[in-house]
């Protein structure tokens, strides 16, 4: 019980004190994830938007695939994207492997099946009828769209974060195509399992703590942003 | 913002710096032209906290950033081999010439040695304390009935071990041998949860040893030594490599100060590593 109590004190300590290594690290996770998120959005949402409005053969299989791909383990992204990125492997030439590239790649991996599965499910429950009364008004398809996914904004922005939730967090992929290069690849997750390798306990738990701590954050950040925007409609 | 008093002037605030934030996280340049050598190496110079004092010195002073990627033996020399690094550090020297008689590796030097040491709990129910011969005290281990805690990951220390099953003419196998698949740090936890018999080198036993309920009970075999070498990896076979860093690497690691900073790294006053390309640098 004593190293619980101590990582409770270093977690405090290491966020109050500007620690520029810790802050390297979350740097590192953030900008990873982030890009990640920024990447595959665009796209998952338009093919979210596809399946859910659009009929065509393979629609339901589709679907299905993405619910599954949903339990997709990380370090079998993290295999994959590996033998890629490997000199030997298909794309070898781009010379990715052990960068922030190749975590961006693999996180994208991990999160798209996300994406797509949960903004399918808030676009098909949407109210049908904006997107008729858009058309009806004179909008284009393309601002049909954007007006139906303004209005399930919520549902998306949840997708959104369970999303980054999963990335933000993920140990497997990122250990193996990252390769925990210290400034360089070394995210929350990864460092945590290093401290945890090295018997540094406290480490670890003060690291997922500021982890925990930068979601609160962030998820306070977007919860501002979309009360603003309601006082504003 | 705050030249409008009227209401959400907080909120927009708290947003705007965040979004200031969040653009200069993104576009942070990510180390773009500095010079990167990547260095595969085994955790224990990794976990001992060697690299962390041996490779500044080597980065300021020649403005590259070495790239460290600490995994067993094994796969650092795979790495290599497949040319994803361009150089390694490790410890395992019949892999290490094989890489060098293929063709992969060039220029292999001597760096530094340290050794192994069997370690196990103090009431130690194997009966193997101040034992000075390896083999004979793994048959006793495995005839006491006792766990034993292989890393069972293919690096160095997994090789020697195996060696040493070898030479004792037994097969590990069954309940008592229980093969783990991680680094030494976490071998060396679980050993002592389960109150087992492992075998580690002894830069990461010191390194550790404050937080663990083992002691050790075997040392000083011949056939523990453990001899660390740096190869470059052949530049003529990946013609991008990174070959001048990789040089000026081995040129600093077999240099008199960095086999000055190796002997030097100690833990409760212990050398984890004694240097061995200078000799007279040698405590």
């Amino acid at each position: 019980m004593g190293d619980l109590w101590a990582a409770n004190r270093q977690a405090f300590h290491l966020l109050i004190s500007g620690d520029a290594e810790l802050w390297t690290i979350i740097g590192i996770s953030f900008r990873v994830s982030v890009w990640a998120i920024l990447i595959a959005a665009p796209v998952a949402l338009l093919l979210a938007f596809a399946l859910a409005r659009l009929r065509f053969t393979g629609r339901r299989l589709l679907i299905s695939t993405f619910h599954t791909l949903m339990a997709l383990p990380a370090v079998v992204v993290g295999l994959t994207v590996y033998m890629l990125l490997a000199r030997n492997g298909l794309l070898g030439d781009l010379r990715w492997l052990f960068t922030q590239k190749a975590m961006v790649v693999g996180q994208i991996i991990l999160c798209f099946p996300l994406l797509v599965s949960i903004s399918h499910a808030t676009l098909r429950e949407a109210d049908q009828r904006v997107w008729e009364t858009a058309l009806t008004l004179g909008a284009t398809r393309w601002h049909a769209m954007l007006t139906l996914m303004y209005e399930v904004r919520y549902g998306l922005m949840a997708a959104l974060i369970a999303a980054f939730g999963r990335i933000i967090a993920e140990v497997g992929s990122s250990m193996m195509v990252g390769g925990n290069i210290a400034h360089h690849t070394r995210n929350i997750p990864t460092a945590i399992a290093l401290e945890t390798s090295k018997g540094e306990f406290a480490q670890g738990i003060a690291l997922g703590f500021v982890l925990l701590f930068l979601a609160l954050a962030l998820n306070f950040t977007l919860n501002l942003v979309q009360s603003r925007s309601d006082k504003l409609s | 913002m705050i030249r409008n008093p009227k209401g959400r002037t907080l909120s927009a605030a708290l947003q705007h710096v965040c979004l200031v934030l969040f653009a200069a996280l993104l576009l942070h340049p990510a180390y773009a032209d500095e010079q990167v050598l990547r260095l595969a190496t085994t955790t224990s110079t990794d976990n001992s906290g060697l690299l962390a004092i041996l490779l500044p010195p080597f980065e300021k002073s020649t403005g590259i950033q070495v790239h460290v990627i600490a995994v067993g033996t094994g796969k650092a020399l795979r790495l290599a081999r497949e040319g994803d690094v361009d150089v390694v550090l490790v410890h395992a020297r019949k892999a290490e010439d094989k890489l060098v008689s293929d063709g992969y590796g060039v220029n292999r030097r001597d760096v530094m040695y340290n050794d192994f040491v069997i370690v196990g709990p103090d009431s130690d129910p194997a009966g193997i304390r101040g034992m000075n011969d390896a083999v004979a005290a793994l048959g006793k281990i495995q005839a006491s009935g006792s766990i034993f805690v292989s890393r069972g990951d293919d690096s160095g220390t997994n090789k020697k071990e195996l060696q040493l099953w070898q030479a004792a003419k037994l097969s590990p196998k069954g309940d008592w041998y229980r093969e783990a698949g991680q680094g030494m740090g976490k071998v060396l936890q679980m050993t002592g949860e389960l109150g087992a018999y492992t075998l580690t080198d002894r830069g990461t036993w010191l390194a550790m040893q404050s937080k663990l309920p083992l002691k050790v009970l075997v040392s000083g075999d011949p056939r523990l030594f453990n001899p660390y070498g740096v190869i470059a990896v052949n530049p003529a076979r990946y013609r991008d490599t990174n070959y001048r860093g990789a040089m000026r690497l081995i040129g600093w690691l077999t240099s008199v100060e960095g086999q000055k900073i190796i002997a030097d790294f100690k833990i409760d006053d212990q050398p984890l590593f004694i240097p061995t390309a200078v000799p007279t640098a040698a405590p």
